[in-house]
């Protein structure tokens, strides 16, 4: 006699608005065809480790130390860990509350908070208080908490860029907000156009909606584009003239493949602008262990600085974030791991400096090794990836491929890229989960496979590519005689 | 200032609702003209005019209607108290602050299982495992199952985002410790590894919660997780009294009498949350009693979820955990007949690992297009993090008999557990002596939950601070002696009953001490306010 307790008809609706293509279908459909055996290169998601790269070793010998503190009594554990480690370990044992096994602050471990300040101190020449920053489980957890913080319903829209990283989109639509999108100028390097933004929040006013704040991405995600002080400048100002509260996402800010636009931060040139700006723009500031040249993306370690915003507001968030109780503790060691390095003269210095810039090196040259891959397929124009972890090739589907598609009742980029897996076993992300202009096809694919597997993977992909273009346009040459 | 009454977040949203009015409304065109000067507009376009976008006014009112009474005010206060006696050591008549308000077993001096350590450090670092020195720091069980875990992940690459659900190979070894636990097999893709068990809730009552007509039930008194996860989803709590005269027993016709009321309201009931064994109420149920909780929901068509995080803390002979999925079964009742969703944790049991944030829950009995949304909602954050996955699996496979690790990790667990059983009876002794308190008895779970006849003097004295009685009462006991505890109201309780909770953590060489500067506290209390 039962009836049925949850059936799909009775799903909180906005569950079901929510897409995350970054493990959608086409990652599921390459987990599928792995199964049976395929050989899949997974570029669907920013997850180095996966793809071989080697965690630092410094961290890993800390953090061990931390899970196994009775490692710290035996007169042998010299032997396998530098003293640096050793002592950086009881250093994190003594800030924390009990080890790792106990809850910290529901903001995280005081000590690490302190850490991150003072990194964000020396990067940004400006104090940073660490009662304003919040450690959570990856960025991630940050981002729907600010969110869910701001958004009262679906009279609230918050501005994302188009492309962005769908977590935006997906959280939005949890929540039961509006997303108002800007586009990104791809002829202009993914810049960020004023007017075209003044014209979102204005058309988004119209339609009775609240703009609450505004998102962006620097370096950006899926372009990579890395905005200069200038940039920064004229969006800090429009926050302040439009009264938003900008939500920024730094998390690849140590993901620079340029010299001509280092990273700068939202908050130092917010800082810089001088009162009455600086002391009246909120903003929201978000970090992570996931990416640079950490890749750390299976600890979840992240955190969120907040400035300008009333203690009232921040007591807020604090109960919320009390709720969950606290961020995982190993994350945060992680954490303060990476914002309070080895300094030259620690034993251990040299080799970190190494797998560092080892690493940084390398993700640079794939960088432009990709770029300039994909730019020499037919029918495929690519920005350079200035930062971040991706390249987001645009590719011009022929018009048979576009009917082809729709035959086989799929989205152009989505019957792409899934005929590039069958064929190729990489897995990408088509460009309609990142959001794109009407009309416009791109995929969205990592840097990270490993160098040497690199120009194995571009050849792989101009062959595919190439053979496709000639299919579906031959057809349509033949269609015009 | 953080409020603990359940009862004023009526009052709440009310004053949240209308502050959401009565903000000024943003006029479309009034921005500020872009000029590299300092803007010296007319006030009526200048922002210092208009609400900040993040102000208290201006938040999600859900955010400000929640409330989480375990981390709240009282915990405020004692870290106040705590700073102060840092500074000046005899500020307050107690040398330090003991905090048993919250079941965070490793802060209070436990110490963690070996064995789960070695191999989560050798996971960490996994390249001493190739190291010969290595053997002479770790056991050779541990050293092997860090490898067969190692195995298990794509690329031995334990700082990669796992699979949504989390590693299967993890999943594998949980499913088999269910099977073992349980008797009844148990499929790991059913299985969602969680950071703690608490994200696992939410995800839930996301999916189960569309608008304030969607009511879950609850067990009055409960782990405020519930109300605030509730509350920040927009749903009503509809609540089912627990009964304190027969040890906090559940009966089939309050859930049947409250379910009722509320249909009445309109109030679409979804789920059922049941504790076993319970926060703050430590109730071990009886078989008989989860076979009519499981008759219940399956007739009247609600998810079952069940909160088991505490399944390995159980104090007294008479009782025995059993999971609602064994119960369930035994009964007949698979896939097709009842919702269930059970919940696990690696931060109590005898493991306390509180910190590391591992969990999971078991999803059975919902449709493949259900269960695609649960995974859906799991992908945006990509996985839980991997230690805690590893914990996870570890906690429900630990070392078996004839393995290396056995003999000391079975001594370490029966030693954390048979002291967490004298703690659980010392106090509970203690509470039942003083005056006007009666507590029941912690069968299981890790608090005791006295029940306090206020005098009325005593809630006069309460009412002029504009405090609750119980919370007044905590803070009286807290500036007295340094015990931090949590007011009963923050969990709900019968009106016009008092009680606390205090957990059962403290180091055992502490609980004497603290049993008398209780003791002497309460007489002195109820000296000054006996009627």
């Amino acid at each position: 006699m039962g009836l049925k307790a949850l059936d799909y008809e009775t799903l909180n609706e906005n569950v079901k608005k929510v897409q995350y293509a970054v493990r959608g279908e086409l990652y599921l459909r390459a987990s599928e065809l792995q199964k049976e055996g395929k050989k899949i290169i997974f570029t669907n998601v920013g997850n180095p480790h996966a793809l071989g790269q080697k965690p630092l070793t410094f961290p890993r010998q800390v953090v061990a130390l931390c899970q196994a503190p009775f490692l710290l009594d035996d007169p042998n554990v010299g032997l396998l860990f530098p003293a640096d480690a050793i002592a950086r370990a009881k250093h994190y044992l003594s800030l924390t509350s009990g080890g790792l096994g106990a809850y910290s602050d529901s903001r995280g471990i005081p000590g690490v908070r302190k850490e991150v300040a003072e990194f964000i101190e020396r990067r940004d020449g400006y104090p940073s208080d660490p009662e304003l920053i919040f450690l959570t489980d990856g960025a991630s957890k940050g981002v729907m908490q600010i969110l869910n913080c701001i958004l009262r319903g679906q009279g609230d829209g918050i501005l994302v860029p188009v492309p962005q990283y769908p977590l935006y989109s997906a959280t939005i639509s949890l929540l039961g907000g509006s997303l108002v999108p800007y586009y990104l100028e791809e002829s202009a390097n993914w810049g960020l156009d004023i007017d075209n933004l003044r014209e979102s929040v204005a058309q988004a006013r119209f339609k009775g909606i609240t703009v609450r704040a505004m998102v962006i991405i620097n370096p950006g995600n899926p372009t990579g584009q890395c905005l200069s002080e200038a940039n920064l400048r004229e969006i800090l100002n429009f926050c302040y003239q439009e009264n938003l509260v900008l939500l920024g996402d730094e998390v690849y800010q140590q993901n620079i493949y340029q010299d001509e636009r280092p990273f700068i931060s939202a908050r130092k040139v917010l800082m810089d602008m001088g009162a009455p700006i600086s002391k009246e723009v909120q903003l929201v500031s978000f970090h992570t262990v996931s990416k640079g040249y950490w890749g750390e993306c299976g600890q979840r370690g992240g955190y969120f600085e907040m400035t300008n915003l009333s203690p009232q507001t921040v007591d807020e968030i604090y109960k919320i974030a009390s709720i969950a109780l606290s961020p995982n503790v190993p994350a945060q060691i992680f954490m303060g791991l990476m914002v309070n390095p080895l300094k030259p003269g620690d034993i251990s210095y040299e080799q970190f400096v190494r797998e560092s810039q080892g690493i940084l090196e390398s993700l640079r040259r794939r960088a432009r090794l990709m770029t300039d891959g994909f730019n020499s397929c037919k029918n495929v124009v690519c920005n350079f990836t200035e930062g971040a972890m991706y390249s987001f090739p645009q590719i011009r589907l022929p018009p048979k491929a576009m009917e082809a598609a729709k035959k086989a009742g799929k989205v152009p980029d989505v019957f792409y890229c899934l005929k590039l897996l069958e064929a190729t076993g990489i897995s990408t992300v088509p460009g309609s989960g990142f959001g794109q202009k009407e009309g416009v096809f791109h995929l969205r694919t990592t840097i990270l496979p490993a160098e040497e597997d690199m120009p194995a993977i571009m050849s792989s992909f101009k062959k595919f590519n190439d053979e496709f273009m000639d299919q579906y346009e031959d057809n349509w040459n033949h269609s015009r005689m | 200032m953080r409020r603990f009454v359940i009862g004023s977040a009526r009052s709440l949203i009310e004053r949240s609702r209308q502050n959401y009015q009565s903000q000024r409304p943003l006029i479309s065109s009034s921005y500020r003209l872009l000029s590299s000067t300092p803007a010296a507009d007319s006030p009526s376009s200048s922002s210092s005019t208009m609400a900040p976008p993040v102000a208290l006014n201006t938040i999600n009112p859900k955010v400000i209607e929640c409330e989480y009474a375990v981390r709240g005010e009282i915990v405020t206060l004692a870290q106040k108290l705590q700073e102060e006696i840092k500074t000046k050591p005899d500020a307050h008549p107690f040398e330090e602050i003991l905090y048993c308000n919250i079941g965070n077993p490793q802060s209070l001096g436990q110490h963690p299982i070996t064995f789960f350590r070695e191999v989560l450090a050798l996971c960490d670092h996994p390249t001493i495992l190739d190291k010969s020195e290595t053997q002479g720091l770790f056991s050779a069980d541990s050293i092997e199952r860090a490898w067969k875990i190692l195995d298990q992940i794509p690329g031995r690459a334990t700082g990669a985002y796992s699979h949504s659900q989390g590693i299967k190979g993890l999943r594998d070894t949980i499913a088999a410790g269910i099977e073992a636990r349980d008797g009844f097999p148990a499929d790991p893709n059913d299985i969602f590894l969680t950071d703690g068990a608490s994200p696992a809730v939410h995800m839930m009552m996301q999916l189960l919660i569309r608008s304030e007509k969607d009511g879950i039930l609850c067990p009055i008194p409960q782990y405020p997780l519930y109300s605030a996860s509730i509350a920040l989803h927009g749903g009503t709590l509809v609540p089912y009294y627990l009964d304190e005269a027969t040890g906090w027993g559940l009966e089939v016709s309050e859930l049947k009498k409250q379910l009722e009321t509320s249909r009445s309201k309109g109030i679409t009931v979804r789920a059922l949350v049941v504790i076993n064994p319970g926060n703050p109420t430590g109730q071990v149920l009886a078989e008989e009693n989860q076979k009519a909780i499981v008759e219940f929901c399956k007739q009247e068509g609600l998810v079952l979820l069940a909160d088991e995080v505490y399944q390995e803390n159980v104090y007294v002979p008479e009782k025995k955990f059993h999971s609602f999925k064994k119960v369930s079964r035994s009964m007949g009742y698979g896939e097709k007949d009842l919702s269930l969703v059970s919940f696990q944790s690696v931060s109590k049991g005898y493991y306390g690992e509180c910190g590391k944030r591992g969990g999971y829950m078991e999803v059975t009995g919902f449709g493949a297009d259900v269960r695609e949304q649960i995974y859906k909602v799991a992908s945006v954050n990509l996985c839980s993090n991997i230690s805690g996955q590893i914990l996870a699996s570890l906690v429900m496979s630990p070392p078996k008999v004839g393995d290396e690790s056995y003999e000391s990790y079975s001594a370490e667990r029966d030693g954390i557990l048979s002291s967490l059983a004298r703690r659980a009876k010392t106090l509970e002794d203690a509470f039942n002596n003083l005056e006007g308190v009666t507590c029941n008895k912690a069968e299981g779970a890790m608090y005791l939950f006295p029940r306090i006849d206020l005098p009325e003097k005593a809630i006069k004295a309460a009412e002029a601070e504009k405090k609750a009685p119980d919370a007044y009462y905590c803070q009286r006991l807290l500036t007295a002696t340094g015990i931090v505890v949590v007011p009963g109201s923050g969990f709900g309780q019968v009106p016009g009953t008092w009680h606390f909770r205090c957990t059962i953590l403290p180091q055992e060489e502490k609980i004497p001490a603290i049993v008398t500067r209780l003791t002497d506290f309460h007489k002195s209390f109820m000296d000054e306010f006996r009627g």
